[in-house]
């Protein structure tokens, strides 16, 4: 044994993980630093430009040259697109999430070539909808509207509500389900009555975080939803929307529109956040209460 | 049992069952969709022809793709670069290191970062990376440039993917389990040493899944990278140029697409393009992590 | 008694966020001796054999106070290297823990890390351990093969070899044999036995059988207590704690 040797090697050894352990510090640092940093700029920039008239005015003379006036435009477009998009993605994943976990069979090929369906879809990028919507779109012969809009974002966010639904749906013990039914009840009964209410908490959160990929996403919209000063009246109208506001308002020569780019930033930004917030404070409260 | 019951069952049945049919029906008629209105390009150029042209002139007709699909691959590239190990490490160090009350903390900070909208990630682009790289990186390395890069958009990208990255492979740790950990401590290893023997050797096939994900997000990334990659239709020739990755050009271009002849085609094209590739990146991915998790039941 | 303590504990109290698993626990080991700690479920028995090789620590929420002394030094102090001390002790794990390796980096992995680098004496270290765990004719045609392949038996045995390859003093034993078949068992408990003139083995087990079997030493812990310990035919024989009395006539267990 030469005790030289290994009191050298095993300084190595820790010098090894001494290096790796800084590198590990300065990456954590880049990604925490970098949402901080993010978040940061944007609201710096964003705040001074929000004030009452800001969000209850629309812009006057024209959104992109227009130098009075405020993001009203976008924040109704935004909110009416986004729920209605989110409300079309519920009617239309909640059933297929229910069928494949309390209806079908498990012989059934069914539940695995959904999921596999899910996955692609959910993969599929903003920008590729936005495509596909434009054709729905001149196929069914819309112009921009906000239904367009709405149809276009929820196909983005069906996939998304899907795999959040059906990851909690899934969870629900076999027990249950056939508690119930061994009661009488039928699967509607207690697909309705049973599951959907053990799994509450849970399926808020996925529409939650579908209305938040929903009402942040620009690429989908960008063909389908249009944009315009005014606040829409009816689904046949172009609709303006946050993250467009932004787009089409940052690369303006004129400062006050440039803050009406800022501000939307600022809303879009801390809606975001405040929605991610609500999710992770509903999907705790949703392990605490889950019957096992 | 009350027929009523009964009805509202059956019915509600039948319902669940068409629409179970949607998704998979979706997902082909999208590809269809794409596929028909891109046909009339198709008709007059082969595929292989549009993929390897580098002349992109609309009004001319020439609709070489290439500069697109280079734009792409090299601003992917240089987040994946950058991306890789910055998430690694910190995926690392938040299942290996981390003491609970950071971990707790830094898990919802990831969780954030994820669901930015990219047009914001785009904005704090403008406003910071463009002029870090035409200010300060540019020169440094002796270029002239406005900012407007594939640099920049690797960065914006780069960030944009950490969250993908470090939550798939914080996944794959958490499921290796402890006692081999234990194992290789116990017979002297430093907690390094288990990282790179144990932990990174078993979850490295997670790992590659993770990053493949990554990777398929950074694709399809649009309106952050339009805004600070300069959206120049040539083939880059290095980080400093600009570039114009398939998603930036189907966004910059749907207005003028309808007016020329052709355009709105060759737009198409491009987005069935983008669509193959991100899929086969996607469901490789897919098929990786179910093998994963397979063995670890 | 005539053996000297290979190991002492010293008024060793270890707590969970809170939860008091070990209340001031005072053992002393003896040296080439097996020692087996027996008890109930969930009474802290694992937690006392890993507080041994300082496995406790990367866990959160620990909180350990008292003293543990090895050959009369203390493992839990500040200057202590903690790789130095894990490396004098070989742990068995209750399920077999083979690393992502092949059979013969498995084996090879402890003495690699600790400097050994010559393809010749690693060959010879892994033959030799492999032997001593009973294993070498299984495996000896297929050291490249991962080592999952291995039944469950043979990946123990595989552990054993592995454990012994860094040259601890110590062999410290989880359930050991819980996990296997009563064959791979049997395996297990004899060579146990044999490596106890040249080790000092510390064996946590909830089969009384079993201790009764192998050891030369025991210590009955119940709820984070120690509450009696001494040489085996004397507990066995003529327990003093009335729980203990219990314990053994399957009372409680």
């Amino acid at each position: 044994m030469n005790p030289g040797a290994d009191q050298r090697r095993l300084r190595r050894r820790k010098l090894e993980e001494s290096f790796f352990k800084v590198l590990m510090g300065v990456s954590i640092g880049a990604v925490i630093g970098g949402l901080l940093l993010i978040v940061g700029t944007i609201v710096w920039k964003g705040l001074p430009a929000l004030n009452l008239s800001m969000l209850t005015r629309t812009p006057k003379g024209g959104y992109y040259l227009g130098r009075e006036g405020g993001i009203l435009n976008a924040i109704a477009g935004s909110f009416y697109l986004a729920s209605g998009a989110t409300l079309l993605a519920v009617l239309f994943s909640l059933p297929v999430v229910l069928y494949i976990n309390i209806y079908a069979r498990k012989k059934s090929r069914l539940a695995p070539i959904t999921r596999f369906s899910f996955d692609v879809l959910w993969g599929i990028p903003s920008i590729v909808y936005g495509a596909f919507g434009f054709i729905l779109m001149m196929a069914l012969g819309l112009k921009t509207s906000l239904l367009a809009g709405i149809i276009t974002v929820a196909l983005l966010e069906f996939p998304i509500m899907s795999r959040a639904a059906d990851e909690v749906v899934r969870l629900v013990p076999r027990d249950l389900i056939e508690a119930s039914l061994s009661l009488g009840a039928t699967r509607l009964e207690t697909s309705l009555k049973v599951v959907i209410r053990q799994c509450l908490p849970g399926l808020l959160t996925a529409v939650l975080i579908a209305f938040g990929r929903g009402i942040g996403d620009a690429a989908s919209v960008l063909f389908t939803a249009g944009f315009t000063d005014r606040v829409p009246s009816s689904l046949l109208q172009p609709a303006a929307t946050l993250p467009l506001a932004i787009f089409f308002q940052l690369g303006t020569p004129y400062p006050e529109v440039q803050q009406r780019a800022y501000a939307s930033a600022a809303i879009l930004t801390v809606l975001i956040l405040v929605i991610s917030l609500l999710a992770r404070g509903l999907g705790r409260r949703y392990t605490r209460h889950v019957v096992k | 049992m009350s027929s009523v019951r009964l009805v509202k069952n059956k019915l509600a049945k039948k319902t669940m069952v068409v629409l179970t049919g949607v998704p998979s029906f979706l997902v082909l008629l999208i590809i269809a969709g794409l596929y028909l209105k891109a046909r009339p390009i198709l008709a007059g150029q082969s595929f292989f022809s549009l993929l390897s042209s580098s002349v992109w002139a609309p009004s001319r007709g020439r609709f070489g793709l290439l500069p697109f699909i280079m734009g792409t691959f090299w601003v992917t590239l240089a987040a994946l670069i950058l991306a890789v190990p910055v998430s690694l490490l910190s995926a690392i160090y938040l299942s290996e290191y981390a003491p609970a009350r950071f971990r707790e903390i830094a898990k919802p900070a990831v969780d954030l970062l994820a669901g930015l909208p990219s047009v914001i990630y785009g904005v704090w682009g403008m406003l910071l990376i463009v002029p870090l790289v035409g200010r300060f990186l540019a020169p440094a390395f002796g270029r002239q440039s406005s900012g407007y890069t594939v640099l920049a958009g690797g960065i914006v990208l780069a960030i944009m993917i950490f969250p993908t990255i470090i939550s798939v492979s914080l996944e794959v740790f958490g499921s290796i389990p402890h006692g081999m950990r234990e194992a290789s401590l116990s017979l002297g290893a430093t907690k390094w040493e288990t990282v790179k023997h144990v932990v990174l050797k078993k979850g490295a096939q997670g790992v590659m899944a993770a990053v493949v994900l990554g990777l398929s997000r950074a694709l399809g990334e649009t309106m952050a990278v339009l805004m600070v990659v300069g959206n120049i239709p040539r083939v880059p020739k290095s980080l400093f140029d600009g570039g114009y990755p398939l998603p930036a050009l189907i966004a910059n271009n749907y207005g003028e697409m309808m007016s020329v002849p052709l355009y709105d085609s060759a737009l198409m094209l491009a987005a069935g393009v983008l669509l193959l590739i991100v899929l086969i990146f996607n469901v490789l991915a897919r098929v990786i992590l179910v093998r994963v998790e397979r063995r670890a039941a | 008694m005539d053996s000297q303590a290979h190991i002492s504990v010293r008024n060793l109290s270890v707590a969970f966020d809170g939860l008091e698993i070990l209340k001031h626990v005072s053992i002393d080991i003896p040296d080439r001796k097996i020692t087996v700690i027996v008890g109930p479920s969930g009474c802290g028995k694992t937690t006392l054999l890993k507080s041994l090789n300082r496995l406790l620590d990367p866990l959160d929420g620990v909180r350990i106070s008292g003293e543990i002394l090895v050959d009369g030094e203390s493992i839990y102090d500040p200057g202590v290297e903690v790789t130095h001390i894990r490396k004098k002790m070989g742990l068995l794990s209750q399920r077999p823990q083979a690393l992502p390796m092949s059979i013969y980096d498995n084996v090879a992995y402890g003495p690699r890390l600790h400097g050994l680098r010559s393809r010749k004496e690693l060959d010879a270290l892994v033959k030799h351990y492999l032997r001593v765990a009973g294993l070498w004719d299984e495996v000896k045609d297929r050291l490249g093969e991962p080592a999952a392949r291995l039944s469950v038996g043979q990946q123990q045995r595989m552990c054993l070899a592995r454990g012994l390859a860094v040259g601890p003093e110590i062999i410290l034993g989880d359930e050991p044999t819980s996990a296997l078949d009563p064959q791979s068992s049997q395996n297990v408990e004899r060579r146990l036995i044999e490596l106890k003139s040249d080790y000092t083995v510390v064996v946590v087990t909830h089969i009384l059988r079993q201790a009764k079997r192998i050891a030369d030493y025991i210590a009955f812990l119940y709820l984070g207590e120690l509450v009696e310990h001494g040489p085996a035919a004397e507990i066995f024989a003529n327990p003093r704690d009335p729980r203990t009395r219990a314990y053994l006539t399957g009372e409680i267990s």
